[in-house]
């Protein structure tokens, strides 16, 4: 008892976990209302993972052509494969152009038209006119958009004196008996030792899980953690299932190749120099949408048609665009195929293959920000409790994610959730009691990792996880595929127990980070799989070999996975938008 | 291949070693692949990282005794046994990992942040393509503080000496055809120290993973200081 009431408390009044995009975003919105934030963040802020994005940011501004946000609204709708919901989406799209002007306002770098406006370019899934000719609607910063934005918000903090825990790691959420979120057990990586942070509102801000599998796109430090932390504290995932693999990956290695080389006019083709995506979207062809374009690659791979000695990638074409495209547009990219291809993208073309690349599920939320549990169509707000980005599923992505959605997503979304925190704050005036059993549940959590001798290692066990969920979760799923999978899964998971860490060691130690997420993956892998299996359908993303078609009639809901038993349950898709009619499914040809 | 890599546990070691260790390198293989099956075989060694293509800035390191970021820096080429060293000039807290809370410091005291004195309008404020184009080479750095540390004034003062990566940013906004704070942004770097440290030794144009010129851009504010002076 002692060592527990030994560890030191912080207040705030609100806890954000996570500094990549949208938790800067909600974390100004607070500071700059003068609530007093804490942003506790595993790696300084500029190194979240929204760094990475290249391509840019949805809003019909109308720069270059006629564009609306209704517009917008469809193609997102019609992209999720309609199982977006519609209030989030429109919420979503009716906000965008205000938010980019605010990002342009806060100092991002934009590319700029000949008028002095921001610079737009083609991207998947876009149309002008619902479903007609192609729209231009991506927002960019060269191909550096998402380091602009997470750079910018950063620096937006720093005037607006955010307070900073950098380099803390999340170990649990801590919840009183009558279900209120009351803040984290965090551990200060540097010293090893656990803080507590009691806050009115905690927001989890904490990204995807794109390292559940091998071949990814994803920085290291994506591994899910506040997914496991929800389930944890007994809330469930939604549509877990539904995983965005990129089209164009580079091939073996997993880099990212932005769709904005599509946007500007690269296309793919296949070993016999076809340009295959004419077969599988005649009228969008490579500007199709994600999901369709990387069975496009797989299919043409499988049915032997893949180039390279192996066969096993497609190539990118890239070399008509011209030196002044690529150094103007796309020099991101040039540089990074450059260093790890040493070729020149503008003279020869990149080997790609699809790779894991987003997750569209996540932390149910509705479009407030506020994360809602309970199925059949209730929606109880858990008190407290908070997510925006990656790690939620509001859902604005559905099925599948457009590209350039997800900085969006981010930006609405964190906004929208600082709103809704200061409204809870003023009705809470006072922080609820934290009490030491609260704490201890997550400091247990800390003990486990303490215990010595010898067990499989922690890099062990998370190299098994990547490979069963490459191999039996991919792109293509078929019944005996997932069974076989969730089974390898639920091994890893019983052999989690006897693990052991070699490094018992406090200060800095990363092998004691990597346990605690390799216990996050281990949880959102089993979310993943068991939705994948349960779900008799392809939708999107989730394409079953055994169930080729989309089934409005018995599928067109969210699943709900929950840690206990591993138990699935499902809601409705709000189908319902705000002001405008809803968009009823149909089918979907790009 | 061999390598030496710089070991430190303030736990248990009273000063720093250097550890020999051998891997099989496959072609085509960053030092950071090298450093990841290191960390699986000896889960002690201590490393930040993340994205692991050069735009996280997590990784900067001393290799061969040249700063750079270990995922974009191949293995080919190296000279044997690779020496891997933090950062210098930085307190180490363990092994790879140095404390970089002065160079933070110092970028959070040039403001970066864009300053706009006008009422907002409700839609972008405009820039041209040409205006644009003078933030290019400005804001693209990652903060990896590779160049601060490669930088000798920064080491003798890295509480007054702003140093190159924290006067890039300022450069950056100063650069800004939409920033208003250009007399403010001035008028902090006056001194002796904040800025007219920089004695143009060049380490950090010589060790930038993204290809930056800090001391152009250096050079840039001391002109821009002159014609206001005048």
């Amino acid at each position: 008892m002692e060592i527990k009431s030994a560890v030191p408390r912080r207040r705030f009044d609100t806890l954000v976990i996570g500094a990549g995009g949208g938790g800067l975003r909600a974390a100004l919105q607070l500071s700059q209302a003068e609530a007093t934030v804490a942003v506790v963040s595993k790696v300084f802020p500029t190194r979240s993972h929204t760094v990475a994005a290249q391509g840019g940011i949805n809003a019909a501004l109308g720069n270059i052509g006629p564009d609306n946000w209704h517009w917008h609204m469809y193609d997102t709708v019609k992209g999720s494969d309609y199982l977006g919901d519609q209030d989030a989406i429109e919420y979503m799209c009716r906000a965008a152009s205000r938010l980019v002007v605010e990002l342009e306002h806060a100092g991002v770098p934009f590319s700029r038209l000949d008028n002095g406006k921001i610079y737009q370019r083609a991207f998947g899934g876009q149309s002008q006119n619902f479903g007609g000719e192609q729209a231009a609607r991506t927002c960019a910063a060269a191909d550096r958009t998402g380091h602009a934005i997470l750079h910018s918000l950063y620096q937006q903090n720093i005037r607006a004196k955010t307070h900073f825990f950098d380099e803390y790691y999340a170990i649990d959420l801590i919840k009183d008996d009558e279900g209120y979120i009351l803040g984290a057990v965090v551990l200060e990586i540097e010293t090893g030792e656990p803080l507590v942070i009691e806050a009115k509102t905690t927001l989890i801000a904490t990204g995807g899980v794109g390292r559940l599998f091998r071949n990814n796109t994803n920085a290291r430090i994506n591994t899910g953690d506040g997914m496991g932390m929800v389930l944890r504290a007994g809330i469930p995932l939604e549509d877990m299932e539904f995983f965005q693999f990129h089209p164009t990956g580079i091939a073996g290695k997993g880099m990212l190749i932005s769709e904005a080389v599509r946007g500007e006019g690269g296309y793919l083709l296949n070993k016999d120099g076809e340009r295959f995506m004419e077969r599988y979207a005649p009228k969008a062809k490579d500007l199709a949408s994600r999901d369709v374009v990387s069975r496009a690659i797989a299919t043409e791979v499988r049915e032997g048609r893949g180039c390279g000695p192996e066969g096993d990638y497609i190539l990118l074409k890239v070399d008509h665009l011209g030196d002044e495209v690529i150094n103007k547009r796309l020099p991101g990219i040039r540089d990074m195929v450059k260093t790890f291809l040493h070729i020149d993208p503008s003279k020869q073309d990149i080997p790609v293959f699809p790779n894991a690349h987003y997750t569209m599920g996540g932390i149910p939320t509705n479009r407030y920000g506020e994360v809602v549990t309970g199925v059949n169509g209730a929606e109880d707000v858990v008190p407290g409790l908070y997510a925006v980005g990656e790690c939620a599923c509001v859902s604005v992505h559905g099925a599948n994610r457009l590209g350039g959605n997800s900085l969006l997503d981010i930006v609405v979304f964190g906004r929208a959730a600082g709103n809704r925190i200061i409204e809870y704050l003023g009705e809470q005036r006072y922080h609820r009691p934290v009490s030491d059993s609260a704490v201890e549940r997550a400091l247990a959590r800390l003990a486990r990792w303490d215990q010595k001798g010898d067990g499989e290692s922690v890099a062990q066990l998370r190299n098994d996880l990547q490979r069963a969920m490459e191999h039996y979760c991919g792109v293509f799923r078929t019944e005996d595929v997932l069974r076989e999978g969730l089974e390898k899964v639920r091994q890893i998971e019983r052999r989690l127990p006897d693990a052991r860490l070699q490094d018992h060691s406090k200060v800095f130690n990363t092998a004691r980070i990597e346990a605690f997420e390799l216990e996050n993956l281990v949880d959102a892998g089993l979310a993943t799989v068991s939705a994948a299996l349960a779900r008799h359908e392809s939708r999107g993303a989730h394409s079953r070999i055994d169930y080729p078609a989309r089934d409005d009639v018995n599928w067109l809901k969210h699943s709900l996975y929950f840690k206990e038993g591993g138990r699935l349950d499902y809601k409705p898709v709000r189908l319902q938008p705000l002001t405008v009619e809803p968009f009823p499914p149909k089918a979907r040809v790009y | 291949m061999r390598f030496s890599i710089y070991r430190y546990n303030p736990e248990t070691d009273r000063e720093p070693r250097m550890q020999p260790f051998e891997l099989e390198v496959a072609p085509g293989m960053m030092l950071l692949e090298g450093l990841l099956i290191l960390k699986q075989a000896d889960e002690t060694l201590s490393f930040r990282h993340s994205c692991g293509e050069g735009v996280c800035g997590s990784d900067g390191m001393n290799i061969n005794g040249r700063n750079g970021l270990a995922c974009i820096t191949p293995l080919a080429g190296l000279k044997e046994p690779v020496e891997v060293r933090p950062l210098p000039g930085m307190p180490v807290i363990r092994d790879l990992v140095v404390d970089l809370s002065q160079f933070y410091h110092q970028y959070r005291s040039v403001k970066p942040w864009l300053t706009v004195h006008e009422p907002e309008t409700e839609v972008e404020y405009r820039q041209s393509p040409a205006e644009r184009d003078k933030l290019d080479g400005l804001y693209e750095c990652i903060l990896c503080a590779c160049c601060s540390t490669a930088c000798p004034s920064f080491w003798w003062n890295p509480d007054k000496f702003r140093g190159p990566a924290a006067l890039l940013q300022a450069y950056r906004f100063l650069a800004d055809s939409r920033d208003q704070a250009t007399a403010e942004r001035l008028s902090d770097l006056e001194g002796p120290y904040r800025l007219f440290r920089c004695h143009t030794i060049m380490n950090c144009v010589e060790v930038c993973p993204k290809g930056l010129n800090p001391t152009k851009a250096i050079g840039e504010i001391k002109e821009l200081m002159l014609k206001h002076m005048i």
